[in-house]
This record gives C-alpha cells, sequence and structure tokens, in this order.
C-alpha cells in the first residue's frame, strides 16, 4: 500500500497530539477560515447544487436547464460551444465542425434571450463557464436582464473569467495576457458597481489539476493567479476592501479524501493570510476564500462505468466535509459522452444523497480536530506555499505564463502521472487493477446530439444579422475600439451597447484583435 | 522506453478550436522517450495548416488530437487537405475522447490507431511503431528486402 498522499507528502502510520500542533485552529467563521467561511456551516444554506449543462442550440438546452430546475436543481450552469468561448461565429470556417458540441452555441444576445426564456433571472443564480469571451457574455447577461426588465443589481452568479490558467491549460485564450488581464479588471470592477451581487470572477485551479498537477500545486498555482488578479484590479483602481469581496475560487475534488479537505482548509487559511497580511484588507468578507468544486473530471475513467458514480459519492463527501459553497457532479459517462438526461439525474441524485440522509452537513468542518486532518492540512499548507514561491521567484503568474514555464511544469507533471497510473503505482480500479479481459461494455444509453443543431444555429444567425440595424451595430463597434485603445477607459459599457445592438460574438472579438492582436502560444516541450 | 522510434519524426496536431493539449503533451514526451522527433503545433490549427505542416515536415506519422467530439470531421477534412497535398499515404493516428462507436469511422477514413487516455503510453508507443514499420515494409522497393 502507497503510505503518501497524491501530492507527495508521507503519511505516518498513525498520527496522534505529538505530531500536531498544541492550539486547536479557532472556530469557524473567524479568521483565518480554516474551519470554513460560516459559523453555521451547511445550517444556514446549503451548497448550490450546480450542474454544467449546455449543448446544440438554445432551445436544446433551455429544455435542459428547465428539466433540471424541475427536479431541485438550485442554480445554472452554462456550458459553451467552443466557436462562443473562443470568439468565432459560426460561419467562421474554424468554428463549422464544432458547433454546439460541448456546449451551447451562444453568438448574439437573442439567443440568450431564448436560452434563458421562462427562467426568472432575478431569482436563479447562473454560472457561465467562460473566459476568452467572459467580459462579452457578462455584457451579454446583463443586457438580457435589461431586455426583460431586470434589475442588474439582481443578478446572481458566477461567471469564470479567469484567462491566466486557460494559457496554462484548457487553452481558450484570445488575446495576449496583458490586454486580457485589463479586460478581467475592467469587468469585475463594472460588475462590483452594477451587479454587486454577481461573482464577476471565478478563479478555477481545476483545470491544470485536471490535467495532471497535484492537489497542492493546484491550490498553489490558483492562488499565485489570484494575486495576479488582486494586483491588476488594484493598478486599475480597485480597492482591494471592495473587489476581494467577489472573488471566488474554482477546483477539482479527485479521490483521496483526506488531501482535499486538507487542501481547502489549506487554501482557506493561506488566502485570508495574504489578504491581510500582503494587501491590508480589513474586512472578514475580503478575507475570504469562497470555493466551488467540481467532482469527477480525470479521475474518472471509460472502463467499468458505473464506478464512476461511487467515485463521485466520495468526492463529494470531502468537498462537503470541506465546505465547498457550490458543488457540480459529474456523470459516470463523461469520459466518453456528453451526460445523457438519466445519468445528468443520477449525479444530481449523488449530492442530493449526500445532502440528505448522510448527516455529513450536519455540524460545521465534522472532520476538524482530527489529528490528521489537523496534521495534514499543516503539511498541504507548507507544500503550497513552497509551489507559490517558486512561481514568486520566477517572477510571478504572468510572466511564468507568458514564457511558457508554467506550462512545462504541468506537461511534465502530467506526464509523471500517466506513468504511475501505467505502472499501477497510483491505483484505478477497473483500469490498472482489477480489469477485467473479458469486460463487456457497459450497457450505457449513447448520448447523440441533433444532427440540425448546427443548420439551425446557422440560420438563425443569418437572420438575426438580416434583421438587427446594421449601421448600429459598425457604430457600436467603432466605439469600442477607440475605448480599446485607451488603457482608462473600462470597456464593459461598451460591450453592454454592443450587445444591446446585437453585435455578434465575433465581430466584439475581432474589433479587440484589431487593436490588441492575438496571443502567440511559447511552445516549449 | 526502448529506442523503437528512432529516426522517425511525427507532428502531434490540435485542429479545430479544442484546447485540451494535455494528453498531446504527454504522448510528445513518451514518443521522445522512445526516440522520435517530435514537433508539435500548439493549439488551435486549420486541417490546411496541419496538412502543409506535415508535407513542409517530411514527417512519417501524423498525431491528431481531439477532445471536442468533432474528430469525424476534422479527421475528413485533414485526410481531404494530406491528399490535396499528395500525402494520403501519411499515417495518421488520433487520440482524445472518442467514443468506442466511432473507431470504426475513423478507421475507415484511414487512420491506423485511436487512443483513448486509458491507454497506456507504452501501448500507444507499440502501436504506433509497429504502423511505421509496417509501411516501410510495404514501401520498399520490390527485392530490396
Amino acid at each position: 500500500m502507497r503510505t503518501s498522499i497524491p501530492s507527495g507528502i508521507e503519511v505516518p502510520v498513525v498520527v496522534g497530539p505529538g505530531e500536531c500542533r498544541p492550539e486547536p485552529p479557532e472556530p469557524p467563521g473567524r479568521y483565518p477560515f480554516t474551519r470554513g467561511i460560516f459559523p453555521d456551516g451547511f445550517r444556514g444554506r446549503l451548497w448550490t447544487v450546480r450542474q454544467y449543462a449546455g449543448f446544440g442550440t438554445a432551445e436544446d438546452t433551455n429544455r435542459r436547464y428547465r428539466f433540471l430546475l424541475e427536479q431541485g436543481q438550485t442554480g445554472l450552469s452554462v456550458a459553451l460551444d467552443l466557436p462562443t468561448q473562443c470568439g468565432f461565429d459560426p460561419v467562421d470556417p474554424m468554428a463549422r465542425p464544432e458547433i454546439g458540441k460541448v456546449g451551447v452555441s451562444l453568438s448574439n444576445l437573442s439567443e440568450m434571450e431564448i436560452l434563458f426564456d421562462g427562467i426568472d433571472l432575478s431569482r436563479i443564480s447562473t454560472s457561465f463557464t467562460v473566459n476568452g469571451t467572459a467580459a462579452i457574455i457578462l455584457a451579454m447577461y446583463m443586457a438580457c436582464a435589461d431586455k426583460r426588465g431586470v434589475a442588474r443589481s439582481k443578478l446572481t452568479g458566477t461567471i469564470q473569467n479567469d484567462i491566466l490558467k486557460e494559457y496554462v491549460a484548457r487553452g481558450t485564450w484570445i488575446w495576449p495576457v496583458r490586454p486580457s488581464m485589463r479586460l478581467i479588471a475592467d469587468s469585475v470592477l463594472f460588475a462590483n458597481g452594477e451587479a454587486p451581487r454577481f461573482n464577476p470572477i471565478s478563479i478555477a485551479g481545476a483545470h491544470v489539476r485536471d490535467a495532471g498537477c497535484t492537489a497542492a500545486e493546484e491550490m498553489a498555482y490558483t492562488l499565485a493567479n489570484g494575486l495576479a488578479y488582486v494586483d491588476e484590479l488594484s493598478r486599475r483602481g480597485g480597492e482591494a476592501e471592495r473587489f476581494a469581496r467577489r472573488l471566488s475560487f474554482f477546483f477539482y475534488v479527485h479521490m483521496d479524501l483526506f488531501e482535499e479537505v486538507a487542501k481547502f482548509r489549506a487554501g482557506r487559511r493561506l488566502w485570508a493570510r495574504i489578504m491581510k497580511e500582503r494587501y491590508g484588507v480589513a474586512d472578514p468578507q475580503a478575507q475570504m476564500f469562497r470555493f466551488g468544486v467540481v467532482c469527477g473530471g480525470s479521475s474518472l475513467v471509460a472502463p467499468q462505468p458505473y464506478n464512476n458514480a461511487i467515485r463521485v459519492a466520495i468526492e463529494t463527501l470531502a468537498a462537503v466535509m470541506a465546505g465547498a459553497q457550490s458543488i457540480f457532479t459529474c456523470a459516470y459517462d463523461e469520459p466518453f459522452q456528453i451526460p445523457t438526461e438519466s445519468s445528468a439525474e443520477l449525479a444530481l441524485r449523488t449530492q442530493q444523497i449526500v445532502a440528505h440522509e448522510s448527516g455529513v452537513a450536519r455540524t460545521v468542518d465534522p472532520l476538524g480536530g482530527s489529528y490528521y486532518v489537523e496534521w495534514l492540512t499543516d503539511r498541504m499548507e507548507e507544500e503550497i506555499a513552497a509551489a507559490m514561491k517558486a512561481i514568486e521567484d520566477y517572477g510571478g503568474a504572468v510572466k511564468a505564463i507568458e514564457e511558457g514555464w508554467l506550462q512545462l511544469k504541468v506537461a511534465e507533471r502530467a506526464h509523471l502521472r500517466k506513468q504511475q497510473i501505467d505502472s499501477g503505482e497510483l491505483p484505478v480500479v477497473g483500469l490498472n487493477c482489477y480489469a477485467r479481459e473479458d469486460e463487456a461494455p457497459a450497457p450505457v444509453e449513447a448520448f447523440r446530439l441533433d444532427p440540425g443543431a448546427a443548420a439551425r444555429v446557422l440560420e438563425k444567425y443569418a437572420a438575426v444579422r438580416e434583421r438587427r440595424d446594421n449601421g448600429a451595430v459598425e457604430r457600436q463597434l467603432a466605439r469600442l475600439q477607440a475605448a480599446a485603445a485607451k488603457d482608462d477607459e473600462n470597456l464593459m459599457p461598451y460591450l453592454v451597447d454592443c450587445c444591446h445592438a446585437y453585435a455578434t460574438v465575433g465581430e466584439m472579438v475581432q474589433c479587440l484583435k484589431r487593436e490588441w492582436g492575438e496571443f502567440r502560444e511559447p511552445i516549449r516541450l | 522506453m526502448s529506442a523503437a522510434l528512432k529516426g522517425k519524426r511525427i507532428l502531434l496536431a490540435k485542429p479545430g478550436l479544442d484546447g485540451h493539449d494535455v494528453g498531446a503533451k504527454v504522448v510528445a514526451l513518451a514518443l521522445r522517450d522512445a526516440g522520435a522527433d517530435v514537433i508539435y503545433t500548439g493549439l488551435r490549427k486549420s486541417p490546411a495548416y496541419i496538412a502543409q505542416v506535415a508535407v513542409d515536415e517530411d514527417v512519417d506519422a501524423l498525431g491528431l488530437s481531439i477532445l471536442s467530439g468533432s474528430h469525424l470531421e476534422l479527421v475528413s477534412q485533414t485526410r481531404d487537405e494530406l491528399a490535396a497535398r499528395g500525402a494520403d499515404h501519411m499515417a495518421l493516428f488520433v487520440g482524445g475522447t472518442i467514443p468506442a462507436s466511432d473507431h470504426e469511422a475513423l478507421k475507415a477514413l484511414g487512420v491506423r490507431g485511436v487512443f483513448t487516455s486509458d491507454m497506456r503510453l507504452a501501448d500507444v508507443v507499440a502501436s504506433v511503431a509497429r504502423a511505421l514499420a509496417d509501411e516501410t515494409r510495404e514501401r520498399a522497393p520490390e527485392g530490396a528486402g
């Protein structure tokens, strides 16, 4: 049996008081929040159950959302297709093969109006997983609320809007790093004023983790990126005391239960300390580390797919015991297809069973005070701090990413992890142990995307361009470009105006490319 | 790892908009460990661009990494672009999130191997080496033994 956790920390056979710090951690809701940000944990409010969904046309996805809401889901999470995420209109040759594949196609405001048809934007909280085009999608959401007569101040939800990790993993970058950072700062500061209940950025470690990093590296790289955003927001005139109240984070939860719990407890503590000690933030609300999670990802495998449902249940337990604010549970069929309605429902039920039957949400930080958990939290904190220091020594997250240093580290780590799985050092049941040579394919229902979806997206796109006032679109785009040329303008009001005029995502992206150019990927292998 | 691919030139490419490149990079490192010269295109390349690089660099094999579900369209476009450049013989491999039900369709498009994340790296390398060895035999002139 392996005696170290996947992050590499060797674990004693027994951990007792001799290994732990003498003083117990402070109570939940108290700085530095090791035991949680709320004094009453989930008694005050259960975590948000938020399943990621989106595919095909806005009409298809709207139907799936209504189904999920009827089944007790409490927030929406919008998956966008790659053309929308990378800023290509559906007619672009690069976009054609990808329309509606990994998410819904949302090329302009009229599509968003269809997406949220019959859904009350003032009551439901919505999360958008989008980064390259996040400012545009946020502007579109505000324009959509304006059209519906919903005050922007009533909007709640989260937009990922974390471009730094896109350069390292996931790859939906568009412009070079620095203007992209400016756009993020613009959108965060604008949302703080216009939609103060909306979380305008979710700094995500999930993607580098799923790419192969350890849990400690995931937390370290995320906090390092978080500091880069705090610096940029401060540079653009934001006050940390204010904007930090709306920063949020997003992570994967994989299978090592205590490593995961310790990771989040250590992350809460580190972030609060940095905000207080380095940035002088005094308001506890602005020191709090709020996070959502996704359970599953690369911890799930295609062989013996039903095993994945068990994995997700264990990961959900870890997320709840770590005090997550929102949870997304992957469906068991995700390693090989977009989930079907029934696999998505099972993933949702998994959270409901943990919430209402297991009793783990009854008391705050139920593992707090365990010798092992407190010891491991301290060790994880050291690991995370060391990995953060390596980035600072390099010159900070922005430089490490512009020069491809972090990308190389992640690729090497992924290679190592793959070798550990291939050799059986990291056991995965059904894959490298207890695998069956004679395994018959599981009788899994196949998800099939409607083959007519792309054609309908293209028809609707042509129709919008036909009926909108093209002169108004040109005028708004020209204003946007002029504002982009000046570093001291916030671009968000211009983007909202473009959206109102039914300018397309591709048009707005092209307009900013004319001013800023494109990111050139540093390839280091 | 053995040097089964010594002297072979392999291009790994990311066609389309999918930005998940860790699989491509891990395979690149494994192929390099096995002795191959590996070129990686980076993200978001068109099939025409990829085919042109494959021809210009005179590679022995081309691997496409696709996790967005667009593999049938992108492989077929790349195949056509290779053919348009007289490179229809080039050994083509595909890796990524590929449902088992699509493996046959990809093979019908001329793909020599389909690799998913569950496969061992050693098996991926062996499969590429085997395909390239067959290729060398088939293309060797009569009597050259």
